[in-house]
């Protein structure tokens, strides 16, 4: 949009709201916001005592990217603790930075959280934005929006990194809309063209059978939310360290609109699928909910978890949680055994770079033995017990 | 009350098979359907309206003309009104310039006390749209909506859904939820819904109705493009066991014993 308001120098006044004749500004957390309806007439420009807002001439539509410097990583922490996806952020950010040459940041919000700033210097931080405020404790869409887009706007990375969790997924597209820039979900690759310095994001699509490499030439940041378990954590040393740089935090009467009331943790213990080595998976297949129990003994046999694929997950035989697939967790364990598994395209996309494979399926053509390093027809419910058997004779 | 609900026509990817030679998607065939979490973003629109009785489901889509079949759909399974956005303007919008054109739309309906969108389609798995939407009206968000505790003046209690558990989250009104399958179930269409759908007219507007310059559209302001598109590398099959089930469980384990996997 080519009327801008600068929000530091706005004072929620108002005038401009009155002089628009296409009600297109409304004031939100007492500063102007051009919405949609703007035909970008210029009345408002006029009527600020504050010169808060300009008409940016309309060929200068996209920003000055080379103002944008660092790649930053979204340090999602629930409760006190880093995820995961976090540190593996931070081990894929590393390699981007040093291959542009700049500098990598974490972004890190919370209450009382600065001792987690050192974990963030270890697994290759150099710099660690730290916001604190009560308001930040858990999750908020608003509120760290709000605190993240100031800082943005500050600091102008070129790169910002999130984990795809429902948090990241939350965030990411607010954050976007807000920056003006574009946002690539669930990225399995990250490059940086060697020319233009930009980043090239790819992602799946189609279910993981077509790879479509996304660009976002001509704004910034470039950002990419990228799913846990799919990029690699370096290994922490003990002897980095690096800059922590306080946000200023504050937050307006109303500029946070909702309320976590209650946090509830309905999983006993949470299923670690993305870290798992052996997964056994059922699908459609077991047309029974009991066929989990024996999964969950060939599992248990062979130290790893059980898994399922999205029919067995809708047929509500076992917890969304532990769905593999595009829609679900993505997991490359080194043993992965798909039982009464048919293999739909978008199941393979959440397993198909696990080490070995091995198909359990009645059905001789199901997709899933395409993909397989070892294939058994047969029925499940004969073939795992012997191989239980065949694992007790060892 | 006004309900807005935003939908999408999606290819059935669960029928999208690949062509195992030359390892590209074969795409005919391939039934369109309502999006599975746009229809769930509807069925709680039309509860909340049997539940507060004087309210109106308006559904909002952009897409190719013939969304309009999945717009009918969504008039019989109990919508009151239909607006698909359509226009050339529109093609090649990534998340970024679809909520633009949404939030267009939005506005041009004349705003909602609610408006329901599903957490993600099919086609994409983005989930990006609905909270951008959001910001672009203004609107605070709640995605991943599992459960809807109440909805009462200028108020929503709802639960979203976590990896781990759910938030219970309380919302101001107006605002925007992104609805996932365990929010409900929904309804099919009914004999009375399908004839009146068909007396009912779907108002298709394009850029110009809503009042946005063919730069604020489509492809002109998709921040992100496609700089390429690859089928990745087939992994080659591997081999089929044979014999008795208690010999193929053998040949099994003696194979990943063989290569130190276990």
């Amino acid at each position: 949009m080519a009327v801008i308001v600068h929000e530091d120098l706005c004072r929620g006044c108002k005038k401009c709201v009155k002089a628009c004749p296409f009600e297109a500004i409304t004031i939100e957390g007492k500063k102007a916001v051009i919405g949609l309806g703007c035909t970008q007439c210029g009345a408002c420009v006029e009527v600020c005592p504050f010169g808060a807002i300009e008409k940016e001439a309309a060929e200068k539509e996209t920003v000055d990217i080379s103002q944008y410097h660092g790649v930053w990583v979204f340090a999602e922490q629930r409760g006190g603790v880093l995820m995961d996806v976090a540190l593996e952020l931070l081990g894929e950010g590393r390699r981007l930075a040093d291959e542009i040459g700049t500098e990598l940041c974490a972004v890190l919000l919370g209450e009382n959280v600065e001792v987690l700033a050192e974990e963030l210097f270890r697994y290759g931080a150099d710099k660690v934005y730290l916001g604190q405020h009560p308001e930040l404790v858990t999750y908020n869409t608003d509120a760290y929006t709000n605190v993240i887009y100031k800082a943005i706007r500050e600091y102008k990375p070129e790169i910002v990194l999130l984990g795809a969790t429902h948090i990241g997924r939350d965030l990411g597209p607010c954050l976007a809309v807000r920056c003006g820039t574009g946002l690539t979900a669930d990225c399995t690759r990250l490059e940086i063209d060697p020319e233009s310095k930009g980043l090239q994001q790819t992602r799946p699509a189609f279910g993981g059978n077509l790879m479509a490499t996304i660009v976002c030439p001509n704004h910034r940041p470039q950002m990419s939310t990228v799913r846990p378990g799919v990029m690699q954590k370096l290994m922490p040393d003990e002897t980095r360290s690096g800059e922590v740089v306080a946000l200023k935090v504050e937050f307006a009467d109303g500029e946070i609109r909702t309320k976590v009331l209650e946090i509830v943790r309905t999983m006993k213990e949470t299923v670690k699928l993305t870290d798992a080595e052996i997964i056994v998976a059922g699908g459609r297949g077991l047309s029974d909910p009991e066929g989990f129990r024996l999964l969950e003994k060939l599992a248990k046999k062979l130290g790893g978890v059980v898994g399922a694929s999205r029919a067995a997950v809708d047929a509500g035989w076992i917890d969304h949680s532990r769905q593999i697939g595009q829609t679900g967790t993505t997991v490359k364990p080194k043993i992965y055994i798909a039982c009464g598994i048919s293999g739909a395209i978008q199941h393979l996309a959440g397993m198909q770079n696990s080490g070995c494979i091995i198909a359990i399926n009645k059905y001789e053509g199901a997709p899933i033995f395409e993909i397989a390093d070892y294939g058994i027809v047969g029925d499940l419910y004969k073939v795992i017990p012997a191989i239980l058997e065949a694992l007790d004779l060892e | 009350m006004r309900i807005i609900v935003c939908a999408k026509q999606v290819p059935d990817t669960n029928e999208v098979r690949i062509d195992p030679v030359k390892g590209t998607l074969i795409r005919d065939g391939v039934p369109s359907i309502l999006n599975p979490d746009d229809a769930n973003a509807l069925e709680a629109a039309l509860q909340l309206k049997e539940q507060v009785g004087n309210a109106a489901v308006s559904v909002l889509s952009m897409g190719p003309p013939q969304a309009s079949y999945m717009l009918r759909e969504c008039l019989a399974m109990g919508a009151d009104d239909a607006y698909l956005l359509s226009s050339r303007a529109f093609g090649g919008a990534d998340t970024c310039a679809t909520s633009t054109t949404l939030a267009a739309g939005v506005r041009k309906i004349g705003g909602a006390d609610i408006i329901f969108a599903g957490r993600q389609a099919i086609d994409g798995d983005t989930a990006q749209v609905g909270p951008q939407l959001a910001q672009r009206l203004g609107l605070p968000v709640v995605t991943y909506v599992q459960k809807i505790r109440s909805v009462s003046e200028g108020k929503a209690v709802v639960e979203r859904q976590l990896e781990d558990g759910y938030e219970v989250i309380e919302v101001k009104l107006p605002c925007l939820l992104t609805c996932v399958k365990e929010l409900n179930e929904p309804r099919y269409m009914t004999v009375r819904g399908i004839v009146e759908a068909y007396e009912k007219e779907i108002t298709v507007w394009n850029e110009k109705d809503v009042a946005l310059d063919p730069a604020q559209c489509g492809l002109n302001a998709s921040p992100t493009q496609v700089h390429r598109s690859f089928t990745p590398p087939q992994k080659g099959k591997g081999k089929m066991l044979s014999g008795s089930i208690s010999e193929m469980a053998a040949q099994l384990v003696g194979e990943l014993n063989e290569k130190h996997l276990l």
